[in-house]
């Protein structure tokens, strides 16, 4: 297996598993939302290999961890990694703040879209903490990018970025 | 590979299908149910993960087992037998009261009461929605578990699945905010819906008027009506009646007696099973 394509499943995995690690009562509202960090950083790193056909599969599979319907957080995923695809030569220069601010733009709209759907369904949370995994995976993203680059350099052979 | 020229289509254009591919999901999940096979399918590559994730707490009560002290595993032990011989007592009185209850309605050509059959089951922990009362479940269609199955503990109902894969299952617990289930006051028989409200310790009796009769501490039961919970389960205790005049209904909530968020292990109940007719060893 390509080192690149080793590195990013590892990652994903590792995503996942901390998605559904069991936390205190108190702490499930500020979960960041560690599978969208974690594409993120991928589809900025390698556009050509990841992009919104992995973004929704990806997706398919928070559905299933989250007892979503199928489709809930892949719609929002898709259109999270789109618009980061399309601008990650623009995001890539940017600084981690600039990049951390988009972030919480486009995972406030992906939560949303989510709490949309669960509204159709009806039962929708009434609570403003809803959006915190949005702030908080926008306070944690400095960490993801570098720990996430910092792997990719030690693993990779391709490092051009 | 960096490729000079785009294969395939466009970024955007699968973008749109994909977008419309999950609301097509979405409303043939929702719609229909059909989408039982793909999540199974899915569960496959997450079971590892979920297993794995509950490997630690695993770990963590079998050493606690493993290296508790002789004389604490000889107390628990003694408890535990003094409990099993009350059980058996009071065993022994409902076996009677069965077998009397079996010739009353022979004799009045009644329809059998259906059988129940249980099959212990135990919770993973992982985290699955902080705003939905959902477990996941070590049992699946390998166990014949089915959709919408109930589960209780050994204090009440907890919930049903709602998504069975083939070694694990998604449940809900009654207090998920889309949950409703029929129940009856035990003291009087009144009947009511008992409507989840996404608190752990919380359900809602809905349509209740205001000269019923209802009072706070009243168990609530399973009422067997709608055919997905057997009957005479306990479900709840009210806790709190407020009869407001300018209110139609009465505001009644009730706190769940199983466990939801301690139990570990927990109880699937196939019901509508044939009777298995007991037996009389005192038959002349």
């Amino acid at each position: 297996m390509n080192p690149n394509t080793r590195i990013g499943v590892l990652t994903i995995i590792a995503a996942y598993m901390l998605a559904m690690m069991p936390l205190p009562d108190w702490a499930q509202a500020f979960r960041p939302d560690w599978v969208t960090l974690v594409l993120i950083y991928w589809t900025m790193a390698l556009p050509d290999n990841i992009g919104v056909t992995v973004a929704w599969f990806a997706g398919l599979m928070l559905d299933v961890t989250h007892g979503a319907l199928l489709g809930q957080h892949a719609l929002g995923l898709v259109l999270v990694i789109y618009v980061i695809h399309a601008q990650h030569q623009r995001l890539r220069v940017a600084s981690l703040l600039q990049q951390a601010l988009v972030i919480l733009f486009l995972l406030l709209i992906k939560q949303a879209l989510v709490l949309w759907v669960s509204g159709i369904m009806g039962h929708a949370p009434d609570s403003w903490l809803y959006f915190m995994p949005s702030v908080t995976s926008a306070i944690f993203w400095p960490w993801v990018y570098i720990i996430l680059r910092d792997l990719r350099r030690k693993f990779a052979y391709k490092t051009h970025f | 590979m960096q490729t000079l020229f785009l294969q395939g289509p466009s970024v955007t254009l699968r973008a749109i299908i994909l977008i419309i591919a999950s609301i097509g999901l979405m409303t043939l999940d929702h719609r229909w149910g059909q989408m039982e096979n793909v999540r199974n399918t899915l569960s496959y590559v997450l079971y590892p993960l979920q297993y794995t994730i509950d490997l630690p707490i695993r770990m963590y009560h079998w050493t606690d087992e493993t290296i508790s002290t002789h004389q604490t595993l000889l107390d628990e032990n003694r408890k535990l037998e003094d409990l099993n011989l009350q059980n058996k007592v009071r065993l022994q009185k409902l076996d009677i009261l069965e077998r009397e209850n079996f010739r009353l309605r022979e004799l009045l050509h009644a329809t059998p009461k259906t059988g129940e059959e249980i099959l212990i089951a135990e919770i993973i922990n992982v985290d699955v929605d902080p705003y939905r009362q959902l477990i996941v479940i070590n049992k699946g269609s390998n166990d014949n578990v089915y959709i919408s199955q109930p589960i209780i503990d050994a204090h009440g109902v907890m919930g049903q699945t709602v998504h069975v894969n083939t070694s694990s299952s998604t449940a809900m617990l009654i207090t998920d905010a889309s949950h409703a289930m029929p129940v009856q006051i035990d003291r009087t028989g009144l009947r009511a819906v008992a409507f989840g409200t996404g608190k752990i310790d919380q359900l809602d009796l809905r349509h209740i008027p205001h000269n019923a009769d209802i009072r706070e501490g009243d168990t609530l039961i399973t009422s067997g009506l709608g055919g997905r919970f057997p009957a005479n389960y306990p479900v709840a205790v009210v806790t709190h009646i407020e009869r407001s005049p300018d209110e139609a209904f009465v505001t009644v909530r009730a706190e769940p007696l199983a466990l939801l968020d301690r139990s570990r292990e927990v109880l699937l109940v196939w019901h509508n099973q044939p009777q298995i007719i007991p037996k009389t060893n005192d038959e002349p």
